[in-house]
């Protein structure tokens, strides 16, 4: 157990260190939601005039959806990060060094909440200084953080899922689309009621819709779906958890799946 | 994805030179799928979200059209056409990483030819992708205001978009000489295009910061003259500036890889 920790607290070291001599691959995972957070409430903020729209305000509105993607985003790339680990070879020597391999993605785990947290606060600080309003409370906001952190932790695990699988930077296109996908499949620039069509389907289908309209609940002092938020987020958590388990149990069969190389004898 | 190690046989004449690095740009672009298709389904699938999630936005007054997917495929075009710079800048970064670019100094090839003929690839698929984006958008009720001439129209500017970006994408990889720094392309190009006036018109744009920056962002312009033939018929001036940006920037962007290409083949 000590020595899991050891391997945790190692390879969260190591990403961490390599992030301070090299910090130009942090930047994208927060430049990308301050842009969109800019793009998103500077052009569409008239839309909170039309008739529907009964949010107290638009920018904050967009802030809970730029909120949760700089928490998912820092999942994807740390994904992307594993899959370079693996692809150059580092991952399998961690594999030799580590007794439960698990340990190994619990400090990629540990660097990504800790780099996640920080997106949190650099997003918010921007959003504070630029006059968003907040109604909620603290305890209403705690309960937003709570939940792009959950985001957070259920997108490494989907990334680090993929990257064991494929274990090539070229999967890093398999983590960053799905993801983008999804997020753009929720009531991103509008709420639910005021979608239409198949986008109304796709997103009351979404896991991620409960999480997105209760953080605006908590944004407005209204919760709404709080149980259900976690639920579903948590419910992320566990299936990507499995995800990353079995991702890990392939890439230690290596490359041939564990299975015989020997070919079989034709039958005569 | 293998590069090609054997130099083409060269002609000296000015237009064998042309069809021969032509030739070979088209037959390495296409053998892309794995880029050229992500590249033509995400703008398609952004275009289906945008076209549901905005359309709250056609019932602000003075909103130029009903159609919310009218307005935005103008802005699809342009996205589409932004992959034509990680595809060309690609081919030509890995041209100069592995040596052909080198090796091709010592033929009778001229500098120039090297450059613009490696936009060939790129214009075949920039083409029939932009005709694909523009009856997806036919078939989901899209009406070209312009009119047939106008359908024409829009996808010579296209083309030329595609021109541009591919001209920029070559001149990155000319300049930086690396496959990481031409990917890095898509980023921000993804930010210039939310921060123009890709989700709203200019005028109606709220926050005068935002308009400000959307004024100064030369991709306005460019999804402008698109859109106008889309959503207002014949604008010389939309036109003209959309137009004028484009031709500038190839100019600019061509003029630039010939310079710098010799200098970052000496470095490497």
């Amino acid at each position: 157990m000590t020595r899991s920790l050891g391997v945790t607290l190692g390879v969260a070291r190591r990403s961490a260190g390599k992030l301070a001599r090299n910090p130009g691959p942090a930047l994208p995972p927060l430049l990308i939601p301050l842009f969109m957070f800019a793009a998103v409430s500077g052009a569409l903020s008239r839309v909170s005039g039309t008739k529907g729209f009964t949010y107290y305000n638009y920018t904050a509105f967009a802030f809970v959806f730029v909120l949760y993607m700089a928490a998912m985003f820092v999942g994807v790339f740390t994904g992307i990060e594993i899959a370079g680990d693996y692809a150059t070879g580092i991952g399998a020597r961690l594999m030799l060094a580590a007794p439960r391999r698990l340990a190994i993605i619990g400090g990629y785990l540990l660097t990504s909440f800790v780099r996640a947290a920080f997106s949190l606060a650099v997003v918010w600080a921007v959003a504070l200084v630029t006059g968003m309003p907040v109604r909620g409370g603290p305890i209403d906001i705690a309960g937003l953080i709570a939940l792009a952190l959950m985001l957070n932790v259920a997108t490494t695990l989907y990334g680090a899922g993929v990257a064991l699988r494929l274990q090539s930077v070229g999967g890093g296109v398999l983590i960053f689309i799905p993801v983008f996908m999804v997020m753009f499949l929720t009531p991103a620039f509008v709420p639910r009621h005021l979608l239409t069509g198949w986008l109304n389907t796709a997103t009351s289908l979404n896991p991620l819709t409960p999480a997105m309209e209760s953080g605006r609940g908590f944004m407005a002092d209204a919760p709404f779906h709080v149980v259900l938020a976690f639920a579903a987020n948590a419910g992320l958590v566990l299936l990507f958890l499995v995800w990353t388990i079995t991702g890990m149990h392939k890439a230690e069969r290596g490359p041939g799946g564990g299975r015989s190389r020997r070919p079989r004898r034709s039958k005569r | 994805m293998s590069t090609s190690v054997a130099v083409p046989r060269v002609s000296s004449s000015v237009a064998g030179q042309v069809r021969t690095i032509a030739r070979r740009s088209i037959a390495r672009t296409l053998r892309q799928p794995a880029v050229i298709i992500p590249n033509m389904l995400f703008p398609l699938f952004m275009l289906a979200v945008l076209s549901k999630a905005g359309n709250q936005a056609t019932k602000i007054p003075g909103f130029p059209t009903k159609s919310y997917i009218t307005f935005v495929l103008g802005a699809t075009l342009v996205q589409g056409a932004t992959s034509a710079a990680t595809l060309a800048g690609g081919l030509l970064a890995e041209d100069i990483e592995g040596g052909f670019m080198n090796r091709m100094l010592l033929t009778p090839a001229s500098k120039s030819v090297l450059i613009i003929a490696q936009l060939a690839g790129v214009l075949i698929v920039g083409f029939l992708q932009s005709i694909i984006f523009l009856l997806v958008g036919l078939a989901f009720g899209v009406t070209v205001k312009a009119g047939v001439g106008g359908a024409l129209v829009l996808l010579a500017i296209a083309l030329l978009l595609v021109l541009l970006f591919g001209s920029i994408g070559l001149f990155t990889a000319a300049a930086a000489g690396s496959l990481a720094q031409v990917q890095a392309l898509t980023g921000l190009f993804i930010a210039l295009m939310f921060l123009s006036s890709m989700l709203m018109p200019r005028n109606l744009i709220k926050h005068e910061w935002f308009k400000t920056i959307a004024t100064y962002n030369p991709f306005s312009y460019l999804v402008e003259a698109t859109r106008s033939l889309l959503v207002t018929g014949w604008d010389g001036q939309a036109l003209a500036l959309g137009i004028g940006i484009a031709t500038g920037g190839v100019i600019l962007a061509l003029f630039g890889a010939v310079i710098v290409l010799q200098r970052t083949l000496e470095r490497t």
